[in-house]
């Protein structure tokens, strides 16, 4: 029992497990089901309707992963972050991403991790990035981060003086759901954290200091209508611990890292995978987030998402990383899908800001 | 070994198969279905939890499946879903208890 617990406040990294290799996950969502005709490629999904290769759209959304470095360990993390994970942006790729922040056309910047806020250079990054007068400054927190520390309680004030926007994961507005998914004494937390931002102006309903919750399901289920959630959630958050907040944006789980891991451990991959291209929409192809972003890793590499970051599917561009960042080379590209993105176009379709087909 | 389960939950994904050797009555029956689902004076979440509770009077593993995950989704919680199973229980149990009445009428008319 002992050993299970530690097992789980680990890394797939620390534990060296296959599936902590992308080579290893890509291999399981490309044989079985997918190799056997059971189910179509995504590849083959997608050409049916003359969708393939999917090309860019503008750019429009620049997403920084500034480190795997974790306070939790979330049962479904696709970054696979941890406590015990040591991979964190220096300060000269950081100072290589603020060159390209300043000349992008990209309106959007969203730093995610991780725990964005444990990099030692986080604070200094933001300063020098809020300068630069993008439209949207998205910082992904996980909540506890701004209660886990002396150091970081101050977090709440220093996001408001750059007009951070903070979106922040919720799996639910009960207990024992969302701490079985991102671990023991998240919520208590997590509601404590809510409640000291919204004591500073975040999530108040006119008030331009925005704060949004994310969605993810807690287990081998598709995410429900984003907009009766939303309504769920405001519902009871208020109820029970007199909190606000902007939107909620349901995400779909994708089969990658930890979540692919829960899959296989539970016997639920192959249902889970029916269940996704069950509610293949391709109205969601459209809309994706890999059409209007590019995901920058903590090592500076690019990729077309966060979940190609993490299968290590570098974009198929002769320019690869953040020092030598050319936009138009860049927006002349393929983008790499694989069967994850299965994740992104299922039913109202899934990216970083929730649903891309409205409901 | 050949699996001989009658109930396979691989064959609830077959569900819509059923209109292939009735086109016509399996199309009406899913427009129906779907009708009925539809948010309406009660809500889809309120629905989601009737059909959770008639799944279970009825004994379908199929629909509990179904109506499990279709609760998950929704974000109902374990314990609202526990609680509608015990309202089809209490259904079942006091349909059952209440014909106990026409066995004490004829017990009444029969003994002298």
């Amino acid at each position: 029992m002992q050993k299970e617990k530690k097992k789980k406040q680990q890394s797939l990294h620390k534990r060296k497990s296959d599936l902590s290799i992308a080579h290893k996950q890509l291999e399981k969502l490309s044989n079985g089901i997918f190799a056997n005709g059971n189910l179509p490629t995504f590849q083959q999904k997608i050409s049916e309707t003359q969708q393939f290769p999917l090309r860019p759209n503008t750019l429009e959304i620049l997403q920084i992963n500034l480190g795997y470095m974790c306070n939790q360990v979330c049962a479904h993390c696709h970054v696979d972050a941890g406590p015990d994970r040591k991979e964190i942006m220096t300060r000269e790729t950081m100072e290589q991403c603020l060159e390209v922040i300043r000349s992008t056309s990209a309106h959007t910047l969203d730093l995610t991790g991780g725990a964005p806020e444990m990099n030692p250079n986080f604070r200094w990054f933001v300063e020098e990035a809020s300068k630069a007068g993008v439209r949207d400054f998205i910082v992904r927190s996980n909540l506890t981060i701004i209660r886990a520390n002396k150091k970081y309680y101050d977090l709440p004030e220093f996001f408001k003086k750059h007009n951070v926007h903070v979106i922040s994961s919720m799996p639910h507005w009960t207990r024992g759901k969302t701490d079985r998914q991102r671990g023991t004494g998240v919520f208590d937390q997590s509601i404590k954290a809510l409640q000291e931002l919204n004591t500073i102006g975040y999530g108040i309903p006119d008030s331009n200091l925005r704060l949004d919750l994310v969605y993810n399901p807690s287990g081998a289920f598709l995410p429900g209508n984003q907009k009766e959630m939303e309504g769920d959630f405001k519902k009871a958050l208020m109820e029970d611990f007199n909190i606000q907040f902007h939107q909620l944006f349901a995400i779909t789980n994708l089969p990658i890292s930890r979540f692919l891991d829960y899959l296989i451990a539970s016997e639920n991959y192959e249902d889970y995978m029916y269940q996704l291209v069950d509610a293949y929409n391709p109205a969601a192809v459209q809309n994706v987030m890999c059409r209007n972003t590019l995901s920058v890793s903590w090592d500076g590499y690019l990729y077309d998402c966060d979940f190609n970051q993490m299968l290590e599917l570098k974009v198929a561009s002769k320019v690869q990383h953040i020092s030598e960042y050319n936009e138009t080379i860049l927006q002349d590209r393929n983008i790499i899908v694989s069967q994850h993105c299965y994740g992104c176009t299922a039913g109202a379709g899934s990216s970083c800001q929730g649903t891309v087909i409205g409901q | 070994m050949s699996k001989s389960n009658y109930y396979d939950p691989a064959d609830l994904r077959k569900f819509g198969n059923i209109t292939n050797w009735s086109k016509e009555l399996g199309e009406k029956f899913f427009e129906y279905y779907n009708k009925v689902f539809e948010e309406g004076a009660l809500t889809a979440r309120e629905k989601s939890l009737i059909a959770l509770a008639v799944s279970h009077t009825e004994m379908c593993p199929y629909c509990i499946d179904a109506y499990t995950k279709d609760g998950l989704q929704r974000g109902i919680t374990k314990e609202e879903m526990m609680e509608a199973v015990h309202v089809g229980a209490a259904i079942k149990s006091g349909a059952t208890l209440v014909h106990g009445v026409q066995m004490m009428n004829k017990v009444n008319k029969l003994e002298m």
